[in-house]
């Protein structure tokens, strides 16, 4: 095809420039690493290797949490986001919602800590009520719950859009033919956010699978993710190969759920 | 638009001014410059008004940075980049660096204060002749823990880590071979094994444990141990030092099966660019005043024999963090086992952490 302007080449410069740079070239690395063993010989062991020892063990069990937090990310943000839509500063309350997400993480997992502690606020609210204190602290409650805190922004916000740019007098129209409440929901609403749906459960289980400083910091270890072992690959067994297989995989899952939730685009307001 | 275009020009213009401000800040710190050194060290490990003293004393700036395991200080030096002048590695983490060639001979003419260091603990088979190494803290690994949340357990033998009174209460330190460690040394093998069958056998008992294990975590230990949160702990010495200063109802005790001795040691890393500065600063911290003065801030052991006598007797007398050449026997140091057998440790170690509940 013929470039209607001669500028399009430079304006796409940039883009392919930062795509080789800081996309192709480092999973390119990635890949070339992982087909060596601790000693620099060319091997596909590290291969056989994820396959054999924990490992596949620990992908089954970084899905079930991630899994687990997508879930209940959505369940919380959907509803959440449909509200906003419905409230009269819209734009102010979806910002309060947004604002904690520029806090570091490493600060809000340290504050979740002292608030879940023996001695901590909600461990004093459990004592007034009458259940009594509880360990919440490294346990795969606290894990998932703080992390659906920190992944609960991401999952509105594509909600949240997607919900905002649906326009009213379809869902008057749906009224007008007869639909009842819930059928207006599953037939009008639901397929007109689905795509929104699909880029927050991308925003958030992705990340999830390879979340490494909660499990430490939150679950106590007690939760292992990918993220954790590629760490400790990296950093203590200083066997570059296996951490970058275990990070071949990661990236191979990703890819794979971005095919997944991507689907095809298209419907009633394209 | 025209408030977008605005508001792009004002984030320009103040990252131009902040970026103009660092560079001042930096050429003034003359970083990198000739009267610099920059030390790079574990976290808390160093007394910040020493800095400052060697500063004054020397004219030389101090660049410090601090890591949190041998490996990643390791791997920074390695890479380049950062021109680190002095580091502080563990034992086996100077056999490494020595066998990669990371590590400058040192030249003991320009450490006068060397003669201060207990015979003791020089020319260890680790560094045979300190070569490249001065030990600069050395210590233990044992259990701390709290009398007062405990119904009088007093963790004399590791085996009592088992107890099924301890339910959910154990904490452990995230690093795969003090862990395996314990059941290594309740199973009487060496700390230092490289069988398989061992590890093995010590990895299936360490399983049984799993019901005691409340979290297996960093340096958040400290602060769970002062609040009371936590009532037992697998520790280094110098840790349980702090907890104890912070907190009357913590002990800590090396169980009698023996246990990890442990030093850490300065060194200057190939990176260096200002060598003579690193000398001046190794010489200075090995100053007894100074290594006192260090030694009581930091909490560990000091292996500077002259600096004793300026210390408290009641740190250097106490015999859980200063041990008697007696007590020592039972104390094991670790080897480099090699990458390979790092790897099979790591892994074992990453089994029982996904079996924990």
């Amino acid at each position: 095809m013929r470039s209607k302007n001669p500028l399009r080449f430079i304006y796409a410069t940039p883009y392919a420039a930062w795509l080789l740079l800081f996309v192709l070239a480092p999973i390119a690395v990635i890949v070339y690493y992982s087909f060596f063993d601790l000693s620099g010989h060319l091997t596909l062991a590290n291969y056989r290797n994820f396959f054999t020892s924990i490992y596949f063990k620990l992908t089954i069990s970084s899905f079930w949490y991630a899994f687990l937090i997508t879930f209940f990310a959505l369940l919380i943000s959907y509803p959440t986001a449909y509200f906003l839509t419905k409230t009269r500063h819209k734009q102010l309350w979806l910002l309060l919602i947004i604002i904690p997400s520029w806090i570091n993480l490493l600060l809000k997992t340290y504050a979740f800590i002292g608030l879940m502690g023996v001695y901590g606020p909600i461990n004093a609210l459990l004592e007034a009520v009458g259940i009594g204190s509880q360990q919440i602290l490294f346990t795969d409650f606290s894990f998932v719950f703080v992390s659906v805190y920190i992944f609960i922004p991401f999952m509105i916000l594509p909600i949240f859009n997607s919900l905002d740019k649906i326009n009213p007098t379809l869902l008057d129209a749906s009224k007008d033919l007869g639909a009842n409440a819930w059928v207006t929901f599953k037939r009008v609403i639901w397929p007109m956010t689905t795509d929104g749906v699909k880029s927050g459960i991308q925003v958030v289980f992705i990340p999830a699978l390879s979340l490494f400083m909660i499990t430490r910091l939150i679950a106590g270890n007690k939760v292992i993710t990918l993220g954790t072992a590629i760490e400790q690959q990296f950093l203590v067994t200083q066997n570059w190969g296996m951490g970058s297989t275990i990070a071949v995989f990661l990236i191979i899952f990703m890819f794979l759920i971005m095919v997944l939730t991507s689907g095809k685009k298209g419907g009633i307001i394209k | 638009m025209k408030g977008l275009m605005s508001s792009a020009f004002v984030i320009l213009l103040v990252s131009g001014i902040l970026l103009f401000a660092n560079y001042q800040l930096e050429h003034k710190a003359g970083r990198a410059g000739k009267d610099t050194i920059t030390v790079y060290n574990w976290g808390e490990y160093i007394d910040p008004d020493l800095l400052k003293q060697f500063e004054e004393k020397e004219g030389i700036k101090v660049i410090y940075e601090t890591f949190d395991s041998n490996e990643g200080m390791m791997g920074k030096i390695e890479q380049g980049g950062t021109a680190y002048d002095v580091t502080v590695p563990s034992e086996y983490a100077v056999q490494m660096m020595k066998e990669k060639n990371l590590l400058l001979p040192l030249d003991f003419s320009k450490i006068p204060n060397v003669q201060h260091i207990d015979p003791y603990f020089m020319n260890l088979p680790f560094d045979p002749n300190n070569q490249y190494s001065i030990p600069y803290f050395w210590g233990t690994v044992g259990i701390a823990y709290n009398a007062s949340l405990l119904e009088g357990q007093t963790f004399e033998s590791w085996e009592s880590l088992w107890d099924a009174s301890l339910r959910q209460k154990l904490i452990l330190v995230d690093s795969a071979r003090e862990v395996i460690g314990i059941s290594l040394n309740s199973l009487g093998y060496s700390l230092n094994s490289t069988s398989l069958q061992e590890l093995k056998e010590a990895t299936d008992k360490l399983e049984t444990m799993g019901p005691n294990v409340k979290a297996v975590i960093g340096d958040e230990v400290t602060q769970l141990m002062i609040n009371n949160e936590a009532s037992v702990a697998l520790t280094w010495s110098g840790q349980a030092a702090d907890m104890i200063s912070e907190n009357d109802d913590i002990n800590y005790i090396v169980p009698n099966e023996g246990s990890n001795l442990w030093f850490d040691n300065i060194v200057i890393p190939k990176t260096s660019t200002n060598v003579e500065g690193a000398y001046k600063f190794i010489n200075f911290m090995l100053d007894p005043e100074v290594a006192a003065q260090n030694a009581e801030y930091v909490g560990y052991s000091t292996p500077n024999k002259a600096a004793l006598s300026f210390m408290d007797d009641e740190i250097t007398g106490d015999e859980r963090f200063y041990p008697d050449e007696e007590a020592r026997k039972n104390l094991e140091v670790y080897e480099n086992l090699g990458l390979e057998t790092l790897g099979v440790y790591n892994e074992l170690f990453l089994k029982f952490k996904m079996g924990l509940r």
